[in-house]
């Protein structure tokens, strides 16, 4: 609290008032230090996310039952990985690391704030999503696992699971939503109202619009999950019976109330990729981004129509075939913004002097993949295709280019364009360059065949798997493993940076990287701006 | 320093009335979560989504000579002992003509049973037009152990679906129900009632409602 108010002190204060460990990691209001705690919750949450799948891929590896057999019920083990997984990395990975971590890290600087509007909010944002993932993980550890899938469609959800699984679960998302939204109301207050003079709206970085929409977007799918998850707690634990026939109520209700969130979920999880991405690209480009309007708005149409595709997730529950087709055409409405944010991109680097060290390497690897992603899912838009690849490895291979292609490498491309900012310290390239191409090989190996695979047919959520599917399932473990050894080369890069990275100054990308973090030293000061910076038309984004 | 000083008590509050927007929203987006619910079922019942059908008082004084195949269709819910089935498989009826069929449910269990039973009709667009005047569909049922029960169902298909071009290739409609043990509140009403006069003793395993 003391240092929140610092700047009515005056002069004479210390201008790095830095308090003791306890108070500045558990106590934390400062935006970078909870950016901070953001991020190691992130990673520490990655590499369990990150396990479990390896644990997933190498039973999937050969057909038959080899690597769980160690439990009383192996199918329903499986079921529960897949859902730890997918909970672990949508909530507890890509949400805290884009959000969490680099908006709060990042967004105050370039806006010119000297913090977030609510410190305090800002932590207990981060103690409420903390305490949603020790919720989850316990979820598995009690009562044998949540084996629902991260959508928890009742039936299976409601009557399906007794036991307190199920509840840990949905008290994990209720946990880590009231984080998010605290964070959203946070983020939106902050970006309105605290940005510095000549800072207008229409002169803020990408990477603030990317932060902002993402805020209004949370704070309107976020409720609905929550409402939803509550009325399941009611009818599994209070005998209500909001989705259950037998007391009036209707399964199908879920669904729409789980995919009105689910749906904008996604692209939560990607506009701040895409506002890290725009950064990266301009700065490696040495020129500011191409349609800088055109960029923004685009993310706001995302946004906007984001709301209005949700049952494109939902064909085979017998729509009718006006109503798929409804769905159908908005959903690929959406790859028109999503088409002008790629091509804009692309002329930014086009006449640029480009460069290409790790970050630049990932951002390029995100826009590449992203789009394969983009492709199948204007292929899986398509009502009739979808019947019959719906649930099938082809969904399986199209989310995981999205966001684990997509969302992660902007996870990535962020760590290693900011590390440097952060902590003072730069990366070794060689390293990185290594992380960079051992992941890129080690994820196209595991998610590319599960194309062929998904179009061969290969059902989700089974831990086992007909003889002819070996094939291409013994790649996309091989991939899977090299994936995950890279990752764990990252840890190590990580410690290496920090205990024994160069020292760097205050713009170690030079020319091109115009933003206001560039202009405070790195690291950044405990506290930034005791004198508001301010923007010209001449200098913005 | 008191200029200061003001212009950060100005942004508290520009920062308090945001954040007091935002929150609202929050309220109001739970609140639709909620409002959805009985929006969801409006929703169906007016617009016959689905294949919801309607509800009439009484069939319309004109039919017309076009006829429909309606089938009929019976399924239960897993945990219901009770044995199911319509009467007849088929009839065939022309528009706004009323017609009565008729469904058999047996509680083959040792427990009175009160079920109630979800329906709608394929193909979905045939929900608009699709009319009961009397149903077993409007109310649970209760049924004593080994009872069995001829359930009527009047209906007709609404005449004002041949004004649309769209709704020719309709010939076929499919009525479908599945019974459900009920769980609501009349139920559990019913329950007492059956149980009272008889009071059914030990061979009653079920407790509370």
């Amino acid at each position: 609290m003391a240092y929140g108010t610092h700047a009515a002190h005056g002069a004479h204060e210390h201008q790095d008032h830095v308090p003791g460990f306890f108070v500045r990691w558990f106590l934390s209001t400062n935006h970078k230090d909870i950016g901070t705690l953001y991020m190691v919750l992130a990673a520490t949450a990655g590499i369990i996310g990150g396990a479990i799948s390896i644990y997933m891929r190498l039973e999937l590896m050969n057909p038959g039952v080899q690597l769980m057999n160690w439990h009383e019920n192996p199918g329903h083990h499986w079921n529960a990985m897949v859902t730890a997984h997918g909970l672990i990395m949508v909530f507890f990975v890509v949400m805290p690391a884009l959000i969490g971590g680099f908006g709060n890290w990042i967004v105050p600087i370039m806006i010119g704030a000297p913090d977030m509007a609510f410190p305090r909010m800002n932590n207990i944002s981060f103690w409420l999503t903390a305490a949603g993932f020790c919720s989850l993980v316990m979820s598995i550890f009690i009562g044998g696992g949540a084996g629902t899938g991260w959508t928890i469609y009742v039936p299976l959800s409601a009557s399906g699971h007794p036991g307190p699984s199920m509840d840990f679960a949905i008290f994990a998302l209720h946990l880590a939503g009231a984080g998010s939204i605290l964070g959203a109301a946070n983020f939106i207050t902050t970006i309105f109202n605290m940005r510095t003079p000549g800072m207008t709206l229409h002169r803020m970085p990408l990477m603030a619009w990317a932060i902002l929409v993402t805020a209004f977007l949370l704070l309107l799918a976020l409720p609905v999950l929550a409402g939803a998850i509550t009325m399941l707690l009611t009818d599994r634990n209070f005998g209500t019976s909001f989705f259950d026939p037998a007391g009036g109520g209707d399964p199908l209700l879920f669904l729409h109330l789980f995919w009105f969130f689910g749906h904008p979920e996604v692209y939560i999880m990607i506009l701040p990729a895409f506002g890290i991405v725009s950064h990266i690209v301009s700065t490696f480009s040495r020129k500011p981004i191409f349609g800088y309007l055109g960029m923004a708005y685009a993310m706001v149409a995302i946004g906007v129509v984001g709301f209005v595709v949700w049952a494109h997730h939902m064909y085979t529950v017998g729509m009718d075939v006006d109503t798929r087709a409804y769905f159908m055409a908005a959903t690929m409405v959406i790859a028109v913004p999503t088409g002008v944010k790629i091509f804009s991109w692309i002329a930014t680097m086009w006449g640029g002097s480009l460069r290409f060290p790790t970050p630049m390497l990932w951002a390029l690897g995100l826009i590449f993949l992203f789009t394969i992603g983009g492709v199948t899912g204007v292929v899986l838009a398509n009502a009739g295709v979808d019947i019959a690849l719906h649930n099938t490895y082809y969904v399986v291979a199209h989310f995981h280019y999205v966001l684990s292609l997509g969302a992660v490498f902007g996870i990535f491309a962020g760590f290693y364009y900011w590390i440097g900012k952060m902590s003072g310290r730069q990366y070794n390239e060689l390293f990185g360059q290594i992380h960079f191409w051992t992941t890129f090989i080690g994820v196209n190996l595991t998610f590319f065949p599960m194309h062929f695979s998904g179009l061969a047919g290969m059902p989700r959520h089974y831990i086992d798997y007909p003889d002819a599917f070996q094939f291409w399932n013994q790649m996309s473990s091989t991939g899977a493993l090299i994936t995950f050894a890279s990752t764990l080369w990252w840890v190590f890069v990580v410690f290496h940076t920090l205990l024994a990275g160069r020292r760097v100054g205050a713009n170690y990308w030079g020319e091109g990287a115009t933003t206001l973090e560039w202009t405070v030293s790195s690291p950044p000061p405990f506290h930034t701006y005791e004198e508001l910076p301010k923007v010209t038309a001449a200098a913005h984004h | 320093m008191s200029t200061d000083r003001s212009d950060r008590g100005a942004l508290a509050r520009r920062n308090r009335r945001v954040v007091t927007g935002v929150f609202v929203g929050v309220a109001a987006m739970v609140g639709l979560a909620y409002a959805s619910v009985p929006l969801y079922d409006l929703f169906c019942r007016v617009t016959g989504f689905a294949g919801t059908t309607q509800v009439a008082t009484a069939a319309p004084d004109r039919v017309l000579d076009r006829t429909i195949t309606v089938r009929f269709d019976a399924s239960r819910d897993g945990n219901l002992p009770w044995k199911f089935e319509p009467l007849q498989r088929e009839v065939k009826v022309r528009l706004g003509e009323e017609a009565l069929v008729f469904y058999r449910a047996t509680n083959l269990s040792k427990r009175p049973i009160v079920g109630t039973a979800t329906y709608n009709v394929t193909p979905d667009l045939a929900g608009p037009w699709f009319n009961k005047i009397q149903c077993f569909c409007f109310t649970e049922q209760l049924l004593k152990p080994g009872e069995s029960v001829e359930m009527p169902v009047t209906f007709f298909v609404d005449p004002d679906m041949a004004k649309d071009h769209k709704y020719d290739k309709v010939t076929t409609i499919t009525l479908s129900y599945t019974f459900f043990e009920a769980r609501t509140d009349r139920a559990k009403e019913l329950l007492e009632q059956a149980r009272m006069p008889s009071g059914d003793g030990p061979g009653d395993k079920r407790k509370g409602g």
